[in-house]
């Protein structure tokens, strides 16, 4: 009879639902499981893979050769590289700091309108979103092209009598570029300007400063989380992109961005292509948490 | 210095509905509040009170009507140039900045020293008792500590008027009382003028001088505690300040003493005082407080000894109920007309017979002076 007393207790039976009614540990398990799937099979194994690729290096047909080396990553020092990288971050940065100063009276402005026009705007915000990205480059390369709609226009109306040189040059990719990722920066901008409530700002003036000084010492720090959040919405994909300067860059404008793609399918040069995705993927990561640690990130970002 | 330190003339404020129409949130409002005065505006939510306030504050602009300062008419003052500080519901407290940076920031703003900025930040903070919570954030402060903070930050300034919106209204019951003692103990000892908005009458009483009880937009009656508890000029007021007791009559006779009114449901007369003029046959509530009425036994007999100070009636005991101070008796008069009578209890037996029991027979003495003959109408 003892024996048997012991062995029921012993024995642990596993229970799924048991587990999953009493441990949060199952239950995160159990919520967190598709996510966790999906990201190892289509983030962490492709970047297991692309590190390891890094190493090896390049055949003379374009095979890959499972030899270890850093040859690659010696490469990437050539000034040549380091010109480009230098060139997407200035890029990078620039498109960043265009969205925010185009975006924050955008998002300020959505985010003090009345309530009904509200929902209308932020679906304006969205709606480029509905046509293909390309089609809409296309469109911006109908509109800067030396015969294009710009420079009618500007013609017509007489401001100019020579059509401007816009399209192919690095002006052409930076206002793709801002009109790409104008969305990114205005919605995290629009989120945290919306909560500021109204009594703050009345507070403000109730303690005697005048509108442009409540803009400065309460509105702008309140917005600060949603500035970093778009920020970094638009600086690491910006550091990335290929597609617009491809298209409205013409041959002159070649971003890190470019240099990858080119290595993956043009060039075959695979470990190479790797190795500088690394240091893209690096080199953004540094810069956004030394960012993120600057700007605060952390205790302000729990307003 | 002129003779009040703020004063609403005429203000009337119309707001769009959300239907398409209009609504006077503030209809011809007229109030002067004296300096150092404790005023509160004081009535249901949607009477216009917090928006008497904004208008003060400057956070909103009156549709007519003028509102005066310290004798200087606002009529193109922004909030940040009046000398007024608020102390709003929700506290408004900046997040993103320290407790001292808060109460700071009034004083940054009037461009003061930066020694001089803390010395009175440390006193304010102190007379809150705040003194030590300098380097915390807002939200690593309770309610009540949080209530202090926007009062301290609002006091700092050293304002003309403090406007205070609800501020009380968050906090829980034994901390609101607390705060009640505390804030009228702070307003004197500073001396500035006090409007205080709320809905609560009884926080109203505790604290004012004065009072304005407010309903749809209108100032019903200004005057105070114990005017507006005791002779509420309207039946709104009377009805809104504590528990009373209804009767609807019409006037029969007037004269100098008393307004003698005719309960057509209980065919009898009442004799009370009037607010304002009467004219005979005129529609009347006849207000009597639950508190002010004297009950006895009935014993059918009739009442020779009846002075010209009371008014007698007859009821019937339908429930009591004792709790503690008195014993709330509830009266039925016939007709379906009842009261409520609320007996001290100053005999201290355990005998349940010296109390009524349900279906006792009782005279129900009101006297003439606690018998409020009121308009029907709110005019």
């Amino acid at each position: 009879m003892i024996t048997a007393e012991i062995s029921e207790k012993t024995i642990h039976r596993f229970s799924l639902k048991k587990a999953l009614r009493e441990s949060p540990v199952a239950q995160g398990l159990f919520l967190m499981g598709p996510t966790n799937t999906y990201l190892i099979i289509f983030m962490v194994i492709p970047l297991i893979l692309v590190t390891a690729l890094s190493f090896l290096s390049r055949g003379t047909y374009g095979e890959v050769v499972y030899k270890f080396s850093i040859e690659n990553y010696v490469r990437l020092f050539d000034p040549l590289y380091a010109k480009i990288l230098g060139y997407s971050l200035l890029v990078g940065l620039l498109t960043t700091v265009f969205s925010l100063v185009i975006g924050y009276p955008m998002a300020y402005y959505i985010a003090r309108a009345p309530a009904r026009q509200r929902s209308l705007l932020l679906f304006l915000i969205l709606l480029p979103f509905w046509t293909n990205f390309i089609i809409r480059i296309y469109a911006w390369i109908m509109i800067l092209r030396s015969s294009g709609f710009l420079n009618s226009f500007l013609q017509w109306i007489g401001i100019i009598h020579e059509p401007l040189n816009i399209l192919y040059t690095p002006t052409a990719v930076l206002i793709g570029m801002v009109y790409e990722f104008l969305p990114f920066m205005v919605l995290p901008l629009y989120t945290s300007l919306e909560k500021i409530e109204n009594a703050q700002l009345e507070a403000a003036a109730d303690l005697g400063a005048p509108p442009w000084k409540a803009f400065l010492r309460v509105t702008l720090p309140l917005s600060v989380p949603g500035m970093i959040a778009g920020t970094i919405l638009v600086f690491i994909p910006a550091m990335g992109m290929f597609v617009v300067p491809d298209l409205m860059g013409g041959a002159k404008t070649i971003l890190i961005g470019n240099v990858i793609r080119n290595q993956f399918l043009t060039a075959r040069d695979w470990p190479f292509g790797a190795a500088a995705s690394m240091l893209l993927m690096v080199l953004t990561m540094v810069f956004t948490l030394y960012y993120t640690r600057k700007a605060g990130f952390g205790e302000e970002l729990l307003i | 210095m002129s003779d009040f330190a703020v004063e609403l003339r005429d203000i009337v404020k119309v707001f769009p509905t959300p239907e398409g129409g209009q609504v006077n949130a503030v209809d011809h409002v007229t109030i002067q509040i004296k300096h150092g005065e404790f005023f509160s505006l004081l009535g249901p939510s949607g009477c216009g009170k917090t928006t008497s306030l904004r208008l003060m504050a400057g956070f909103e602009w009156p549709t007519s009507g003028e509102v005066y300062i310290d004798g200087k008419l606002m009529e193109h003052t922004p909030p940040y140039l009046r000398p007024v500080n608020t102390v709003f519901q929700s506290y408004a407290l900046f997040q993103h900045m320290t407790v001292s940076q808060n109460v700071a920031f009034g004083l940054e703003m009037e461009k003061v020293q930066k020694a001089e900025i803390a010395r009175r930040v440390n006193e304010a903070l102190e007379m809150v008792k705040l003194g030590g919570m300098g380097r915390r954030k807002p939200k690593q402060l309770s309610g009540g500590q949080q209530q202090r903070v926007a009062l301290a930050r609002a006091l700092v300034k050293r304002p003309k008027v403090l406007l205070l919106d609800e501020p009380l209204g968050a906090l829980d019951l034994k901390l609101r009382k607390e705060m009640q003692l505390e804030l009228k103990a702070l307003q004197n000892k500073v001396g500035i003028t006090f409007i205080y908005v709320t809905h609560d009458q009884e926080e109203a009483l505790t604290m004012s001088d004065r009072i304005a009880v407010m309903s749809k937009g209108k100032a019903l009656h200004i005057g105070l505690p114990v005017e507006i508890y005791e002779r509420p000029n309207c039946r709104f007021v009377a009805d809104f300040i504590g528990e009373t007791n209804f009767l609807t009559g019409m006037v029969k006779k007037v004269s100098k003493k008393a307004v003698t009114v005719f309960l057509p449901i209980l065919s009898t007369e009442i004799n009370g005082i009037g607010h304002g003029e009467f004219s005979v046959g005129q529609n009347v509530a006849v207000s009597i407080r639950p508190e002010k009425i004297r009950l006895a036994d009935d014993d059918g007999k009739p009442v020779n000894d009846l002075k010209g100070t009371e008014n007698l009636l007859h009821g019937k005991v339908i429930a009591t109920a004792y709790i503690g101070s008195d014993t709330r008796v509830d009266l039925s008069l016939g007709n379906d007309i009842r009261m409520r009578a609320w007996e001290q209890n100053d005999i201290s037996t355990l005998d349940p017979e010296a109390y009524y029991a349900d279906g006792d027979a009782v005279r129900i003495y009101i006297p003439v002076e606690n018998t409020l003959v009121l308009p029907e109408d709110v005019s």
